[in-house]
């Protein structure tokens, strides 16, 4: 087990009659950023939380950093670094005395705790912000701060649960360098996101969760050629019209076109994208068929989940009956 | 870097729970350091009442015993310095839910410090504050006219009486702080304080209640303080003749123990429920 950063095998974790957790397995190779995929609800927090003890398992077993996390929990916090979805910092102290107080509850006495505030700070962009008060910092601002107090001891593992939810893309650029540096000096981070995107800029292995357990384990190349690459899509204006739509989309495109007869809408995967868009654009003109949007889509979480689960993720389902 | 990475070794487990705890105390207090309104609203609302409840409604009280509004004063003085301690739980209970809807005390869990020290360290913030509380309203009392007859050890007993029943209500305030949604929630706590604090010798005598009210009133944890400090202060009391107001100073002590001994276990259960 001592070749894994984190290791679960069969978690199981049980709210009442919920199974947030459910046989989840996870393996998570030192000095990498692995992702950690689903959509809400599909147990991605509570798996985090497991393994950064701040929920007991109900089943299973996990190391953290080779120590066994049910067993030893107090060794795996001073192994660990946590980052949840909101970022736990006092608001109301300026950005130092936040890492000074927790530098000192990390135990390295206060001038450990001060010159280690003081690194961070520099690190993490917050030096000139350091004596405001978090109050005025903005989000991406707080969550670096975070960041910065997850990264106290230097933790082999970083925990980061969604740390771009909620952030403008700004602020999401500045804790993707952030989580970049830090795997640069060595530390292994599990990420969390709702976000393919995400999981595709910054880790080199993704697991898909759905319902408590893990059902896709790859790179996020292969997981999105799972899925077929790009799609093109066309809604008709006339429902009348699909069956010439889907004809025109199958003669470029590079699977079986799909009809949505209650959205009027064909979608089917291609190779070369902007041949294909033009094509089919050109023929349905030629045609004379009325199109009320016709457009290329990348593989969405939704697309990936829809390939690996056979069913929509929750979201989907909704805007669906929406 | 990793020079200043090296924990603090070679200390046991009973010296890290009284400095983290100390840690935690000294992150509440920089709140007040760097928010002095804070201070001045948990300050003034206090004066204010003292003022209001003295001057307002003072003279149309009768105090007990018979005299006019500054004795009704000398009388009300130990019944604020009660319910300023009373009403400290809320304060508690804000401040616990918004560290836990802020994911702060998760930060604390996750971290190699002692879990104990989130509750003992608000408990003992929560008897610092009470003491600076404490000092503000016995110099406007006094500046209002009020003196201790007690001599030093009575007036030290009263107050130490008073800090007991503000420490045991700290255990209430952490429980609710853990069982209310959000710290909106806790400040409505207030709609279910104020009329506790009333019913009670805090204002007026139990003995010109209705029979049942005055009984309730009699019993009031609150009433026992109250009580307690103004014969221990020798200022004039309310009064009566039950068992439970005979032995005011007795009841003083015990009722804070047992609120102790129920909303510690509480409190503490619904920490560690945090990990279900």
């Amino acid at each position: 087990m001592d070749d894994w950063a984190v290791r679960a095998e069969g978690l199981e974790k049980r709210y009442g009659e919920k199974r947030a957790l459910d046989g989840f397995d996870l393996a998570v190779r030192p000095g990498t950023v692995h992702g950690l995929l689903g959509p809400n609800g599909a147990g991605k927090t509570t798996a985090v939380r497991v393994l950064a003890t701040l929920r007991r398992l109900d089943g299973g077993r996990a190391e953290v950093a080779g120590v066994d996390v049910a067993r030893d929990p107090r060794r795996v916090r001073a192994l660990i670094g946590l980052t949840g979805q909101y970022a736990a910092v006092d608001e109301i102290l300026t950005g130092r005395q936040n890492l000074e107080m927790f530098g000192r509850l990390f135990h390295l006495g206060g001038r450990g705790a001060r010159a280690r505030a003081a690194e961070l700070l520099e690190r993490f962009g917050l030096t000139e912000a350091a004596d405001k008060g978090v109050e005025g910092y903005s989000g991406g601002m707080r969550r670096r701060l975070d960041l910065a107090a997850s990264m106290i001891l230097a933790p082999r593992v970083l925990f980061l649960d969604e740390p771009t939810t909620g952030l403008d893309p700004r602020g999401r650029g500045e804790v993707w360098d952030a989580v970049r540096d830090l795997v640069a000096s060595g530390t292994t981070v599990l990420l969390t996101t709702q976000y393919l995107e995400e999981a595709d800029k910054l880790a080199s292995r993704v697991t898909v969760i759905d319902r408590g357990r893990a059902i896709a384990d790859d790179t996020p190349e292969a997981l999105k050629d799972r899925v077929g690459g790009d799609r093109i899509e066309v809604v008709a204006a006339d429902p009348a019209d699909l069956a010439h739509v889907a004809r025109a989309v199958a003669r470029v495109c590079s699977g079986e076109p799909r009809v949505v007869e209650e959205a009027r809408r064909v979608h089917a995967p291609v190779a070369d994208r902007v041949t294909a868009l033009t094509e089919v654009a050109r023929t349905l003109q030629d045609e004379g068929v009325q199109v009320e949007d016709i457009g290329l889509r990348r593989p969405s979480l939704d697309d990936v989940f829809l390939r690996l689960t056979g069913h929509a993720t929750e979201e989907e389902k909704e805007a669906v009956a929406v | 870097m990793t020079s200043t990475l090296q924990p603090v070794a070679g200390r046991g487990r009973l010296y890290w729970a009284l400095a983290d705890c100390g840690n935690i105390v000294r992150r509440q207090l920089t709140h007040y350091r760097r928010k002095p309104v804070y201070i001045a609203w948990q300050l003034g609302f206090p004066i204010l009442s003292v003022l209001l409840y003295g001057y307002v409604f003072g003279g149309a009280m009768k105090p007990p015993g018979g005299g006019g509004a500054a004795d009704y004063r000398d009388f009300l003085m130990p019944g604020m310095f009660v319910m300023t301690m009373a009403f400290g739980f809320i304060n508690t209970a804000t401040a616990v839910v918004t560290d836990a809807n802020k994911g702060v005390i998760d930060r604390f869990r996750s971290m190699p410090m002692a879990p104990s020290a989130v509750v003992t360290g608000r408990g003992a913030t929560d008897v610092i504050i009470a003491c600076a509380e404490l000092t503000i309203l016995a110099a406007t009392a006094f500046v209002m006219g009020w003196r201790s007859d007690g001599g030093f050890l009575g007036t030290v007993a009263a107050f130490g009486l008073l800090l007991l029943l503000r420490y045991c209500l700290t255990w209430v305030g952490i429980w609710l702080g853990l069982l209310v949604p959000d710290p909106e929630a806790a400040g409505g706590l207030f709609a279910v304080a104020f009329p506790l604090t009333m019913i009670s010798s805090v204002f007026v005598q139990p003995g010109t209640m209705p029979d049942w009210l005055g009984a309730v009133a009699a019993w009031n944890p609150i009433s026992s303080t109250a009580a307690a400090t103004r014969e221990l202060f020798g200022n004039p009391g309310a009064g009566g003749g039950s068992w439970v107001e005979q032995h005011a100073v007795l009841m003083a002590v015990v009722w804070p123990v047992v609120i102790t001994a129920v909303f510690l276990p509480l409190a503490v259960r619904r920490f560690q429920r945090l990990s279900r």
